[in-house]
């Protein structure tokens, strides 16, 4: 499903943040992609997302080079994926309900449609009764249960998530590692990034090491 | 097409939404849009009324054509033939109805008693079909070689600088309006500039999310259309409010000049037309503004 060939990421500032990437994932799996601070783990995840682009080589995403994608296709590759980002918090200006709606809006689901869709959601990630309150009034493990609900809420084929349990208490970060094998469990394809390797290592089929920038064996 | 007009209507709702969020703002710039907006059309209005006044005072412009004073019966038969000629509508006013006219005005009786003569000669007034200027020219020049015509006047000269001076009024006013609607562009710019800002965080999310272009794009668009709609309202309010409070005075001053006049507010075609305006220029900001701060 996923095919990294020979990828290189070069920034302007300078050194390759990935380097001669290859792997491939298939449909179903559960991808932990581990190593340490700056080993270029947001750079590829970045780069399957098509927000950074490639200095060398092509990703294949169901056969297709994601990383040629003309801007008009774009949106629509995008709206395949669920993405949880480290930098890329709810809109504090709207509810809890309003945000997990948002990519359904985006989408052009009718306004019913998307209602039920994300109530559904917010009852998966067990937040259903905070649906009128605004993020700020919730805690952080609860703000990120809010950002999956929001990355699943529009059947995504590819689960994208960027440390999804950085600066999480334990507890939290068991709940959210668990929840996210529940997605992979129900079919969908996910792609992890941690240093935390314990927590995802039960639940994934495959396990990707980098290390300044390059894939470990 | 029922999705996409759902979706201008969660645009519309959303560019209604961030207007409300901020009344005060939103209530500051329809006013300035409004104030911008109301110097046209109101020197349009005034000089709708102003055509409108003019039209009642002179429907066709009259020419006067005065005999000389030892012009002969035959003399004047022979000019009224010869004006008949050229126009039907041809009124003879002899020199001793006229006389009868003044003498009866207040103090001229004793002034008229000190002259030995009857001072006023005879006179033709001659309503021409058109009002063409030229036409009238030509007319004036002609009765004016007839044998002892000593004078010819046209009487409709104020009408026709009146005239002149609208059609000159209304090509400044277009020139002001272009300049307002410019200034109005820029306005709308720089409020959509703003929540462009303001909204980056959302802009940023939305396109992650899948967004197209076209979404992002769509509610700053009902924003800028929307606020130049708000300030087309606050125009035609003001507008209505100057008109009712310089109602009572100008009919006062068209009774000093004994004319039927009742000041005219925006007829429901021009307030449309105002509407219509400052909507399509508030898109048009809206539309500027996003092609120079939001790349795509
Ligand atoms: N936008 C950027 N511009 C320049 N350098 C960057 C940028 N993003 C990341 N880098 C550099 O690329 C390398 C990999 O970073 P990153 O992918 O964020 O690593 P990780 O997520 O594993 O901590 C680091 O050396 C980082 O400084
Ligand atoms: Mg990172």
């Amino acid at each position: 499903m996923i095919s990294f060939e020979r990828v290189s990421k070069r920034y302007l500032s300078g050194r390759a943040a990935v380097e001669n990437i290859s792997f491939r994932a298939t449909a179903g799996d559960f991808v932990l992609l581990s190593g340490h601070s700056g080993a270029g783990k947001s750079t590829l995840l970045n780069l399957l997302a098509v927000i950074e682009h490639p200095t060398e080589g092509a990703i294949r995403v169901n056969g297709e080079d994601v990383t040629r994608l003309a801007r008009r296709a774009l949106p629509y590759y995008r709206r395949t994926l669920g993405l949880i980002l480290q930098d890329q918090k709810l809109l504090s200006d709207r509810s809890v309900f309003d945000n997990v709606q948002l990519p359904l809006a985006i989408a052009g689901h009718s306004r019913q449609d998307a209602a039920r869709r994300a109530q559904a959601a917010l009852e998966r990630v067990g937040l259903a009764a905070r649906a009128a309150d605004m993020p700020i009034t919730l805690s952080g493990g609860e703000q990120q249960r809010v950002a999956i609900a929001r990355a699943i809420v529009a059947k995504p084929l590819l689960l994208l998530a960027d440390e999804p349990t950085a600066s999480l208490d334990p507890a939290y970060a068991r709940d959210i590692a668990e929840l996210l094998a529940s997605f992979n469990r129900a079919g969908v394809t996910v792609l992890v990034t941690s240093h935390d390797t314990a927590l995802f290592e039960p639940h994934c089929t495959r396990r990707l090491v980098l290390d300044h920038g390059r894939l470990m064996q | 097409m029922k999705s996409w007009l759902a979706q201008h209507g969660q645009a519309a709702a959303r560019a209604l939404g961030r207007l409300a969020r901020a009344p005060f703002g939103t209530l500051l710039a329809s006013i300035v849009v409004g104030v911008a907006a109301v110097l046209p059309a109101g020197g349009w209005l005034l000089l709708d009324n102003i055509e409108r006044l003019a039209d009642k005072a002179a429907v066709l412009p009259q020419i006067s054509v005065f005999m000389a004073a030892d012009a002969s019966a035959d003399d004047v038969a022979g000019v009224q033939k010869a004006l008949r000629a050229k126009v039907s509508g041809v009124q003879y006013v002899p020199r001793k109805s006229t006389l009868q006219r003044i003498r009866a005005l207040e103090g001229m009786g004793e002034v008229l008693d000190a002259l030995p003569d009857n001072p006023f000669p005879d006179a033709f007034i001659v309503t021409p079909e058109s009002d063409d200027a030229q036409a009238l020219e030509a007319l004036k020049a002609a009765f004016s070689q007839l044998p002892k015509v000593e004078h010819v006047q046209l009487d409709s000269a104020w009408v026709r600088r009146l005239n002149a001076f609208v059609t000159l009024a209304q090509t400044a006013l277009w020139l002001l309006a272009g300049l307002l609607g410019v200034a109005l562009v820029a306005v709308t710019f720089n409020t959509i500039r703003l929540q462009i800002l303001t909204q980056q965080e959302e802009v940023r999310v939305s396109r992650l999310l899948g967004a197209t272009t076209t979404f992002i794009r769509r509610p700053f668009y009902w924003f800028g259309t929307l606020q130049g709609l708000g300030g087309g309202l606050v125009a035609w309010a003001l507008l209505w409010l100057f008109a009712r409070a310089l109602a009572a005075p100008a009919q006062e001053l068209a009774g000093l000049y004994s004319l039927e006049f009742a000041l005219h507010t925006l007829p429901p075609q021009a307030v449309l037309c105002l509407l219509a305006s400052t909507a399509a220029l508030g898109w048009l900001g809206a539309a500027a503004s996003l092609w120079r701060n939001l790349a795509d």
